[in-house]
């Protein structure tokens, strides 16, 4: 029989493609951040990266149609916190987002673009699978220090 | 149920937006809409008392950046006062600072427009 000592943990939240589910997710990814060990500081940017991903999803993969479904599958595992998110909305080509210069970004006034800055300087790592016409998933990846 | 409140006050000639709550993708049409209805009525000075803001995301923060241009073309501006470390910190990861004037207590914020107009 093989033993298996790895911490493991997995779970997952299935919400509707709505910004009031917005309070659901931060309040599910703080609590499970917090047991994972996280200090509050790092509990806080986890959960706005995964609202930063959600609401791009809401708003560019479902157009802010509020039928849709997002599911959130939490990964924890040694030092590792992973967060997928998978939505089987529009696609979108990750490539093609170039990250702005953010200091000449905000002096032109521009108004989007913030969120997927934010959830690179937030997390470890953030990666796109995109299978067009199938499904997108976002990989938010924390490590415990 | 109500995660986002906003109150505003008239401290002549200055208004005071006080956020109190989580601004997400959510709750920031509901600032949007009060930004709008202030400019509509021809009030340009704007100070946001973040001491009650208990969460920002970049929704909440493209609102400020939706209106502060057209406020600066009317002479306005929007500033910012008594914003927690937590909220200081998206501003400051995002270069906010550099564009927007950020202090310590609401009467600071206050007090540099009405010098800028008596000066």
């Amino acid at each position: 029989m093989k033993h298996n000592s790895e911490k493991k943990n997995l779970k997952e939240l299935i919400i509707k493609s709505k910004t009031s589910y917005l309070t659901k997710v931060r309040n599910f990814i703080s609590e499970e951040a917090k047991k994972f060990g996280f200090s509050d500081d790092e509990v806080g940017k986890i959960t706005l990266a995964v609202d930063e991903a959600c609401t791009n999803i809401i708003k560019h993969a479902y157009k802010y149609s509020g039928d849709n479904t997002i599911y959130l599958k939490l990964n924890a595992r040694n030092n590792t916190f992973e967060i997928v998110i998978e939505d089987y909305g529009m696609p979108f080509e990750p490539k093609a987002i170039k990250m702005p210069d953010m200091r000449e970004h905000v002096r032109s006034y521009k108004r989007g673009g913030f969120g997927m800055y934010l959830m690179k300087s937030l997390v470890d790592k953030v990666e796109y699978q995109i299978q067009p016409g199938v499904k997108n998933r976002v990989f938010l990846i924390k490590y415990l220090q | 149920m109500t995660d986002f409140v906003i109150k505003v006050r008239n401290v002549e000639p200055v208004h005071v937006f006080e956020l109190k709550g989580y601004l997400d993708a959510h709750t920031a049409p509901k600032l949007e809409e009060t930004f709008q209805d202030l400019i509509d009525k021809g009030n340009h000075l704007i100070v946001v008392n973040c001491s009650n803001l208990s969460y920002i995301s970049s929704a909440g923060l493209g609102v400020f950046m939706a209106f502060v241009e057209d406020l600066r073309e009317k002479q306005g501006d929007i500033k910012f006062s008594n914003m927690t470390d937590k909220v200081f910190n998206v501003f400051d990861l995002l270069g906010f600072p550099l564009l927007y004037e950020i202090f310590k207590d609401e009467k600071e914020a206050v007090e540099k427009f009405t010098n800028a107009k008596n000066n």
